[in-house]
């Protein structure tokens, strides 16, 4: 279990008259995350999901609050090791060591998670298989697609067998394709047992893959539950029309309802099923970045 | 702790391997050039103070100089790694020591500078130069290698830019190849600038590697000097990468 305890991070930046200034990436956010759980961070871009994931995975220390696996605190030296040991990252971005080939970049990873030499060659041409990337073992990792990339980096965060993995962004820029195979191997990790911690800005992904979703905005925590139980709390239904350029709609728990509300509308409206992206609207009350 | 080293002295292993003939061939090219112009050319019309060949006194100087760029270049790409790559990222996660990173990096820096070395000591001797190696000398090359390597790692862990890693070969690592005793003595140098140069660890290398190679008498002084750079710098640096991890 992961608990994170009102969670804080500063930057120290300068702003627009040139003078020193604090930035809050993240604000006082507090979450809990059950073993075997797939979590979802949902915001948009500079809402605090991936400093939170690097304050969870050690990359970037908080300015306050804690961080606790199974009750162990990262800050304790000894308690940190057995923590990095049982964690995986896929970063957002392709942190690949560029001069290596992609066998040596898993073979790198494995040593540093101090596997013996039988176990990480089953491992790596296991996980190899399993991402469909066997047939590039000793390719340059600049010659791989984006695709590619992305299956390997998580073929890569998952050689030591980690309990929780923590995925940033892991389909940005990905055709859809592609896409929905990332999203396989996710779900199939989660029947494995693993817990999963999840950050994007596609509403999509959060409502496929995650049980529950913490939707974040400007560094805070705006809510968490079930993409289910968000939908039903603000309503099933969407009434949608325009009103010059804006995009405008409302929720609605039942058709009926809803169909009433578009006789008043003095516009083109339509009715459809709500999804989590009008949740995160209605939530956030900012349409950009989605 | 030693798995960790050896893992990360593995992965500098794997590249230097890949480029192994570019890396062999490149290190021959400036030596080649410094016995050429310095030992054949101009150091003909050199008279050195003991009446030995320009050569003999020029050799030990272009190891200390060559195992320090080399040590120091070797080192430098953890910068981009840090910087742009982000690639130290996966040392910064895994459960393995910092200090662990450091000697492990360092290491693979120093056999670079040895291979350099090397390379340097077959050519020096196809030229006709004469010195001896004894352990001692060889010591003083890893200790040398050791100290540019924890310099190098620690600017790549101070410094934001490309540009201000170049900065440090341009002001700090070109005046020390020329004057640290490399190519001639510092005795020959105002006391102001000579007192400044001869508290860096290259003029101390150079001497030292003089003075073993050509039989004379080690002075401890020297080899204190570069033992107290060598734990200096090492802190220096491990300081910023665990701050970094931090």
């Amino acid at each position: 279990m992961i608990e994170v305890k009102n969670l804080r991070k500063t930057f120290s930046h300068k702003d627009a008259k040139n003078k020193k200034a604090e930035k809050v990436a993240v604000d006082n956010l507090s979450l809990t995350i059950g073993t075997g759980e797939i979590f979802g961070l949902l915001g948009p871009n500079g809402a605090g999901k991936t400093t939170t994931i690097r304050m969870l995975t050690m990359l970037t220390r908080p300015t306050s609050g804690e961080i606790l696996y199974d009750g162990k605190r990262i800050t304790d030296t000894d308690d940190a090791r057995v923590i990095r040991q049982m964690i995986g990252v896929v970063p957002q971005n392709l942190n690949f060591d560029q001069d290596l080939t992609v066998g040596e970049n898993l073979e790198l990873h494995a040593r540093l998670y101090h596997m013996g030499k039988e176990e990480r060659e089953t491992r790596i041409r296991e996980l190899l298989e399993y991402v469909e990337l066997d047939n590039v073992i000793n390719d340059g990792v600049r010659q791989l697609s984006g695709g590619m990339k992305r299956r390997l980096l998580i073929a890569r965060a998952l050689i030591h067998r980690p309990k929780i993995l923590f995925l940033d962004e892991p389909t940005v820029a990905l055709d859809p394709q592609v896409r929905w195979r990332i999203w396989e191997l996710v779900r199939r990790l989660a029947e494995d047992g693993a817990t999963v911690l999840i950050t994007t800005h596609y509403i999509e992904e959060a409502e496929e893959l995650c049980e529950r979703v913490a939707i974040m905005n400007k560094g805070r925590l705006i809510d968490v539950d079930t993409p289910k139980n968000f939908i039903a709390r603000l309503g099933r239904y969407v009434v949608e029309w325009r009103d010059g350029a804006h995009r405008e709609f409302r929720l609605f728990d039942s058709r009926e309802d809803a169909r009433h509300f578009i006789a008043t509308v003095d516009a083109a409206a339509s009715i459809r099923k709500s999804n989590l992206e009008d949740v995160f609207i209605e939530l956030t009350g900012r349409k950009e970045g989605l | 702790m030693l798995a960790d080293i050896w893992t990360v002295f593995w992965r500098d292993w794997v590249v230097l391997r890949h480029r192994m003939a570019a890396f062999i061939l490149s290190r021959m090219v400036a030596p080649l050039l410094y016995l050429v112009a310095f030992g054949w050319g101009l150091g003909r019309s050199i008279q050195t103070a003991n009446g030995a060949s320009y050569i003999d006194f020029l050799v030990p100087g272009l190891l200390a100089l060559n195992s320090m760029n080399i040590s120091f270049n070797s080192v430098t790409p953890v910068h981009a790694e840090r910087v742009y790559h982000k690639s130290i990222e996966e040392y910064i996660i895994a459960p393995i020591r910092p200090y662990a990173y450091i000697i492990g990096k360092v290491l693979a820096a120093v056999l670079r500078g040895l291979i350099s070395s090397t390379i340097i000591i077959l050519l020096s001797y196809a030229f006709g130069a004469h010195f001896s190696i004894t352990p001692l000398f060889l010591l003083v090359l890893v200790l040398n290698c050791a100290i540019f390597a924890e310099i190098g790692f620690a600017a790549a862990m101070f410094l934001s830019t490309y540009e201000q890693m170049g900065q440090v070969n341009t002001y700090i690592l070109l005046p020390m190849s020329f004057l640290c005793g490399t190519f001639f003595s510092t005795r020959a140098l105002p006391d102001a600038l000579r007192i400044f140069i001869e508290c860096l660890p290259l003029t101390h290398t150079s001497y030292l590697l003089r003075s073993i190679g050509g039989g004379g008498e080690i002075n401890l002084f020297s080899v204190a000097v570069l033992i107290i750079y060598l734990i200096a710098v090492f802190f220096i640096g491990g300081r910023a990468f665990i701050k970094l991890r931090e």
